[in-house]
């Protein structure tokens, strides 16, 4: 059966394709080397138009009105160049009322595209960049731990990693934060509370990693402007050991955390990236795989969520669960050494 | 690939879900179509695969290994048509669920006439309306332009223009998606897809300029009192089918191997629901329910007349992020019969919307899931039953008008611990009135019915008289209002077999009848204190001739709507209660 991919790697190569939304601009050129948080590309994303009506600002009917065109379509104007005009002894003119381009001229009206702030695309992982994709963005290539989580608020940073963790079931407290975490990146437990979060923002640091989030705080993580990256899930859970044991050993290195929001139709999931240099080139983790007995898994509901163990036997046929449904199923020895069946729905292959 | 389906034997049927891709493979045994076997595998439409044929193999794969006939030829192809050595099938027929929901801005000049319209086309398929224009909208037409373009709809839905009247405002609305199909992308540019005034086709044409895919279909509302949705939902559908062939890798190959017939999940079944209530020409109502990951279908058809729904954001899985904008958590919590934490409920929801191929292991999870589903049931036939005939709605607004049958689906039910567990959440849910039917549709065939009802309906008739649905039993639902523990329905079941069952249903009670499957019995009701079993009006009672179901005869007398103590330890102590009384 097939098998769904979580990496948790403490020595991988990892490459991402970064891309626009809508064709753009890519700035970066092959081989460079980029940091996280360094534009690759940009785009127009959500311009502004404006749409003016020349016949009426002129007095003159559509046709008329084309003949006193000073633009043509794709020119760019400045605020208060003369668009139309002049008509007539008063010498009307329509101006342009902001910087822009022209898009569409014709038929009495401009349609002008405001200059606006492009969208940036970051790199999101420090890294090579690899490969380019035409108008659209780059693929960047790293090595280092990677750490995959579930939840995140869609932004990215990069900076030092502190560790308020003691255990994986840890809880973060806004007493624990204090100034001098200040620009970090924080590595928490579990917050079950508002205050945690706005204390971080008011520091403010770079990014909180957490093993679990109430719920009800989802609203304003996605508010805040510094990455949130949740590991495990919602509710108090524990972070699993693979991740904890890595990112608790790597405190004070350089962390790039990619919040970016898992989407498993594109094929995004927030990830944790801690560079670092390798001397054989590793080998990129496998992306799909298929269940079988001696793999790492994670266990992703209750009652073992966030749970590592290794499959011992995939159970023929389908396997009752203490729930009364009947699924397929494999046997898992979890950390502690106890043997425990879960539905394979339930797993994640540890790849 | 594609083939004729006259003359044609064998058929496989490929539903291709968000989860799961199921397939059903029919054909002849003894003179007579039947449902043959099953294989499924999850789907593949996800990254990393982000192609459906990879699915589609691994569950041909078991199909093969089921039937231990050969489908795929050593050119890896599927062998279409059927070879004489009994390789391959004739006919392939296909739906799919699978995918994100269409995201739609809708059009129209006025907003509860054509916009209404709009509103209702879309809610037939798998969309969500991101923004909506019409005549009121105050916003500048730059400003509906930047809406367009920050949205990137799929689609845009236009309407309006009664047939023979407006028509330059119905164009002065259509600037702002001309514009936007300038500015856009290309890849990016919405289908277009126009069901308002008809005399304005050249002009619509004229206005896109070949800029972007343009669709016609019929006027939705070619009169200001008159509203026609049928064809336009079938232009809808096939629209569908273009954006997710764009949007995924093996859906236009599919498409292909159907010949063209590839349609939503949604609109198949609504079809299959249509076919039989046409089949049983019953006064009632047939009423489908399909409570799935990505959304939450209802099909309700009354003498042929079809209401079709699709509520993505009642899906118990992807769908779950908005079911709490739907829903408060409170009317979640109150179907729940364990004591678990108040915000229990929450953290499962968010959990499960990361996960949702996920399955409850615990009977905490289970609970949850089964609480999910009886309100995602609850609210689709409340947001649809606006729609139903009037007359259909006997007992008002809040109550379930007549069905005979009703056809569930979904895995929360088929795959429920027992069947007294999943007929228990059918009845909260629906809470169906007078007399019905109970059925699951186990194997999730009745889409793949839908299909070919409308090229094979032998084939339909035939699967669907072989039992391939699995009847839980007949339901009796008396309606009034009488003190918990009153007597409300004297009832005598003769076994045609002989012997004899009496007895008072009493008001707040769930009496199972012992029925063996496909055994038959005649049932002697008289309603008391006036309540209504849909024989003739309250205290109107009559004979009625049953056929067992897996659980018999089931009398739910726990009244209509049912209520629910504000209390949480008396609910749940009434919640167990009734589970005991079914069986769970």
């Amino acid at each position: 059966m097939l098998a769904p991919v979580l990496h948790i790697l403490p020595l991988t190569r990892i490459r991402r394709e970064r891309l626009l939304p809508v064709p753009g601009k890519v700035l970066v050129r092959k081989g460079q080397k980029v940091a996280t948080t360094d534009i690759i590309a940009e785009a127009r994303l959500n311009p502004e138009h404006l749409l003016l009506n020349i016949a009426r600002g002129l007095g003159l009917s559509e046709e008329k009105a084309d003949t006193y065109l000073q633009c043509k379509t794709g020119m760019k104007v400045a605020q208060g160049d003369v668009l139309a005009g002049p008509v007539g002894i008063t010498k009307r003119v329509v101006r342009a009322p902001k910087d822009g381009k022209v898009i569409v001229a014709g038929g009495g009206q401009i349609l002008l595209e405001l200059d606006s702030p492009p969208f940036e695309l970051l790199a999101g992982l420090p890294g090579i960049v690899v490969h380019l994709i035409e108008e659209r963005g780059a693929a960047i290539e790293t090595t280092g731990t990677l750490i995959q989580g579930v939840w995140g608020n869609g932004r990215l940073d990069f900076g030092l990693m502190y560790v308020l963790m003691r255990s994986p079931d840890d809880v973060l407290t806004s007493d624990r934060l204090d100034v001098s975490m200040r620009g970090s990146i924080i590595l928490g437990g579990y917050c079950k509370d508002a205050e945690v979060l706005k204390n971080a923002a008011g520091l403010p640091i770079r990014a909180l990693i957490l093993a679990s989030m109430e719920p009800y705080l989802l609203p304003l993580a996605e508010r805040l402007r510094f990455p949130i990256l949740v590991v495990e899930g919602f509710g108090k859970r524990p972070m699993n050991s693979a991740a904890y044991n890595l990112l608790t050993t790597n405190e004070r290195r350089e962390v790039a955390v990619n919040a970016q929001p898992w989407d498993a139709f594109n094929g995004t999931r927030p990830e944790i990236v801690i560079p670092l240099p390798a001397n054989v080139e590793p080998p990129l983790p496998p992306d799909t795989d298929t269940f079988s007995a001696g793999q790492q898994v994670r266990l992703v509901r209750l009652p073992f969520q966030g749970g590592i163990g290794t499959i011992v036997e995939i159970r023929p046929g389908v396997t009752p669960m203490p729930s009364g449904i009947t699924v397929s199923a494999a046997e898992v020895q979890l950390e502690s050494g106890e043997k425990v069946l879960v539905p394979l729905a339930n797993l994640e292959v540890i790849a | 690939m594609s083939t004729s389906l006259i003359d044609a034997d064998s058929v496989l049927a490929i539903d291709i879900g968000s989860i799961t891709t199921r397939l059903a493979l029919f054909d002849v045994v003894d003179s007579r179509y039947r449902f043959l076997a099953s294989g499924s595998a999850p789907s593949t439409v996800n990254s990393p695969f982000n192609d459906i044929s990879e699915g589609i193999r691994h569950a041909i794969d078991r199909l093969q290994a089921v039937t231990g006939r050969t489908l795929i030829g050593a050119d890896e192809r599927l062998i279409v048509p059927a070879t004489s050595d009994g390789s391959g099938v004739d006919i392939v027929a296909a739906t799919i669920s699978a995918g994100p929901p269409l995201r739609v801005v809708i059009m129209g000049l006025l907003e509860d006439i054509s916009l209404e319209s709009a509103r209702r086309l879309i809610s037939t398929t798998y969309a969500r309306i991101v923004d909506s224009i019409s005549l009121a909208d105050r916003r500048r037409i730059e400003e509906r332009l930047d809406a367009i373009v920050r949205l990137r709809p799929d689609l845009v839905l236009v309407t309006g223009g009664t047939e023979g009247g407006a028509s330059q405002s119905v164009l002065k609305l259509l600037e702002a998606v001309g514009l936007a199909a300038h500015l856009l992308p290309d890849g990016n540019r919405p289908d277009v897809m126009f069901a308002g005034n008809q005399s304005l086709r050249d002009e619509v044409k004229a206005t896109f300029d070949k800029r972007t895919p343009l669709h016609f279909a019929t006027n939705v509302r070619p009169a200001l009192e008159f509203e026609q949705l049928e064809a336009a939902q079938y232009q809808l559908a096939r629209i569908t089918g273009y954006v997710r062939a764009r949007q995924i890798p093996g859906v236009k190959e599919l498409d292909n191997w159907t010949g063209g017939g590839l349609l939503p999940t949604s609109m198949a079944f609504s079809r299959i629901v249509r076919f039989l209530s046409k089949v049983y020409n019953s006064s009632k109502g047939v009423l489908g329910i399909d409570v799935g990951s990505s959304a939450t279908s209802l099909a309700a058809a009354f003498d042929g007349e079809l209401v079709s729904r699709v509520y993505p954001q009642l899906g118990i899985g992807h769908g779950l992020k908005d079911f709490l904008e739907n829903c408060p958590l409170d009317d979640i919590n109150r179907w729940l019969h364990l004591d678990v934490p108040n915000d229990y409920a929450r953290q499962y929801i968010y959990n499960k919307a990361l996960y949702p191929a996920s399955v409850p292991a615990t009977l905490e999870d289970l609970a949850v899931e089964g609480a999910l589903a009886r309100q995602a049931m609850r609210i689709a036939l409340k947001k649809s039953a606006p729609s139903f005939p009037e007359k259909t709605m006997r007992y008002g607004p809040d109550l379930s008008p007549w069905f005979e049958p009703i056809i569930a689906m979904g895995s929360v039910l088929t795959r429920a611990p027992n069947l007294p567990q999943a007929a228990l959440m059918l009845l909260d849910g629906l809470q169906p009135t007078g007399v019905t039917t109970l059925v699951l549709d186990q194997n999730h065939l009745a889409p793949s019915l839908g299909v070919i009802a409308a090229i094979n309906p032998l084939l339909v008739v035939q699967v669907l008289e072989s039992n391939t649905f699995l009847t839980l039993g007949t339901v009796i639902s008396p309606v009034g209002e009488a003190r918990p523990g009153a007597s409300v329905l004297r009832l005598r079941m003769a076994y045609t077999g002989g012997g004899e069952t009496a007895l008072d249903v009493k008001q707040g009670t769930i009496e199972l009848l012992q029925l063996p499957m496909g055994q038959s019995a005649e049932i002697h009701l008289q309603p008391l204190h006036r309540f209504d079993i849909g024989m003739g009006g309250p205290g109107r009672g009559g004979r009625l001739r049953v056929i067992g179901g897996a659980l018999g005869v089931i009398v739910d007398a726990r009244g209509r709507p049912l209520h629910l103590p504000g209390d949480t330890a008396r609910r749940r102590e009434l919640l167990n209660k009734w589970r005991w009384m079914v069986g769970c």
